[in-house]
């Protein structure tokens, strides 16, 4: 009989975000439900919680950046990169994050997955690009749709990040891939994975790059 | 050798420079809120290695004390204002960009030089962590450009660092703190669990429906998790290698590969992932945090689909 206790740290995760309380509080409850009634003793659940804290650190090394990107828009780089577009004739905002696409899809298969990002790239740059290109094919923006294509250029850096990377032999997902699949007796070479993550990346490609040109038509229609 | 650590005193000082500015600023009304949170980071940064497990967990717990008491405030420190910002725009014109791409073009050149040249046997950087490393780096050299170039007040890189921080506010941990909670469930066994739940509810002899459940398990367990690297191996362990390669002969790499990316289509959609879908809202400031989710569903969807099809006709 397995302990299904185990999964109310799971029922606190979605009640918690579904009531909007602060993330932070719903995650740490979730594991202290989850530890406590999987019978850790607290200061084990509080300690393992700190280890893997500590573990992940380089996570939030990312944020060494933010300086010298607040710094560069001090001085007008969001601006900067809006003039550009203005100037460039026949950019869509579709077209640009199909470019930056194809661009995180290819750094990220060469294994370059930190060359770009939300904080380095997209802010300063692939975000307020995008915004003036939508602004000069569609006029001012509503409230909503900037929404929209700043969330767009969010995503667009998050899908060609994910189905990019996997065609990376030394890539962590990869080796994970490997090491499940030895422990059960298959011997399996990154190669032999990395090359079945180009079937998806071409589908990915085409999925959500024909969503940016459809959402670069549905910004210009007229009269509404 | 130059380490991870080195990277993360460099994160130290950020954070501490952080917090001295927070506690200074009288305009933020929870400024000691802002000063305590990004100083126990500060701590975390320089001295997290050395601390025990525990006295990491109860950091970690001040954080979320802070948090979620809504002790954080949002500071604004004096800038340029917009009108400011065209003019300078106009004046530093295209240059601006460039040392906005000495950290891409840092990372990128310097990981292909390290990894293709003879640099890659000089051992100077730590192995698994060269790109960072040079993330490091290039944020260092852009530093030293822009100072020297724009000439900005001394303290400028701070305050304009601070702000883009307060703005983020708690989502900048939650990613860490996710992957903490990722390690408790494994140690509770929660995936045991939910692959015993999945394993349960295969039927016999229809491959087709095996492939559905191994791959929308892996999604949605993705979901919960907010992360593949967690369902991945509760997934393979509980279906994709029993049924699909057992008994269906599949192709394991096939199998291995695609399911992976399966759980990638549920990163897509889930708060859980912070880093990817909750941080950049808050980074650009949207006024939905679900911003960037809402908007990538639409690809999620039928990316899963094809996953589901990638895998039934190429795997058998």
């Amino acid at each position: 009989m397995p302990d299904y206790l185990v999964l109310s740290g799971i029922l606190v995760v979605v009640v918690g975000f579904a009531l909007k309380l602060n993330p932070l509080l719903v995650v740490t409850l979730a594991a202290l439900a989850t530890g406590l009634l999987g019978k850790l003793g607290l200061v084990e659940v509080i300690s393992a919680f700190g280890a893997a804290f500590n573990d992940n650190r380089y996570i939030s090394v990312v944020w060494i950046v933010l300086p010298v990107i607040g710094l560069l828009e001090r001085y007008g780089l969001q601006q900067r990169a809006r003039a550009v577009i203005e100037t460039i004739r026949g950019a869509t905002m579709g077209r640009l994050l199909l470019l930056y696409l194809l661009f995180r899809q290819v750094t990220a298969a060469l294994g370059l997955t930190s060359v770009a990002g939300h904080a380095q790239t997209v802010r300063p740059l692939v975000a307020p690009m995008a915004e003036a290109a939508a602004e000069k094919t569609h006029g001012d923006l509503e409230e909503d749709e900037r929404e929209q294509v700043l969330g767009m250029s969010a995503a667009t850096d998050n899908v060609g990040l994910f189905f990019g990377e996997d065609i990376f032999v030394a890539i962590a997902s990869i080796l994970l891939i490997q090491g499940v699949f030895q422990s059960y007796g298959y011997e399996l070479t990154p190669l032999q994975l990395s090359v079945w993550a180009i079937p998806t990346a071409i589908c990915a490609f085409f999925i959500h790059g024909s969503r940016l040109l459809m959402f670069d038509r549905k910004l210009r229609r007229p009269g509404k | 050798m130059i380490t991870l650590q080195w990277l993360y005193i460099l994160a130290g000082i950020a954070f501490t420079l952080f917090s001295l500015m927070s506690a200074f600023d009288r305009s933020n009304g929870k400024r000691f809120g802002n000063a305590a949170f990004w100083g126990l980071l500060a701590i975390s940064f320089f001295f997290g290695g050395m601390l025990s497990d525990l006295a990491n967990g109860v950091l970690v717990l001040l954080l979320v004390a802070i948090a979620g008491l809504g002790l954080l405030g949002r500071s604004d420190p004096p800038t340029t204002t917009l009108e400011e910002r065209l003019g300078l725009s106009e004046r530093f014109g295209n240059k601006l960009f460039l040392p906005a791409l000495i950290i891409p073009i840092t990372a990128f050149a310097g990981t292909i030089l390290y990894n293709y040249t003879v640099f890659g046997g000089s051992g100077l950087f730590e192995e698994r962590w060269v790109t960072l490393i040079l993330l490091g780096l290039g944020v260092l050299i852009a530093l030293i450009v822009c100072m020297i170039w724009l000439r900005p007040p001394l303290l400028a890189p701070v305050e304009e660092g601070r702000r883009l921080m307060d703005s983020i506010g708690w989502a900048a941990v939650l990613p860490q703190m996710l992957a903490a909670l990722g390690a408790v469930f494994a140690l509770a066994g929660v995936g045991e669990v939910i692959g015993g739940i999945a394993g349960g509810i295969i039927p016999e002899d229809s491959i087709f429906i095996a492939v559905l459940i191994y791959a929308l398990g892996m999604a949605l367990f993705t979901m919960i998790m907010g992360n593949a690297f967690a369902a991945f191996p509760v997934m393979a362990a509980a279906i994709g290698i029993p049924f699909l390669v057992v008994d269906y002969g599949g192709n394991p790499a096939v199998i291995g590969a695609i399911g992976m990316l399966a759980g990638f289509c549920g990163t897509l959609m889930t708060p859980m992932a912070a880093n990817f879908n909750i941080v950049p809202a808050a980074l650009l400031e949207l006024k939905s945090q679900y911003g960037v989710i809402r908007m990538q569903i639409a690809t999620a969807i039928p990316l899963l689909a094809c996953n589901i099809l990638l895998i039934y006709f190429l795997a058998f």
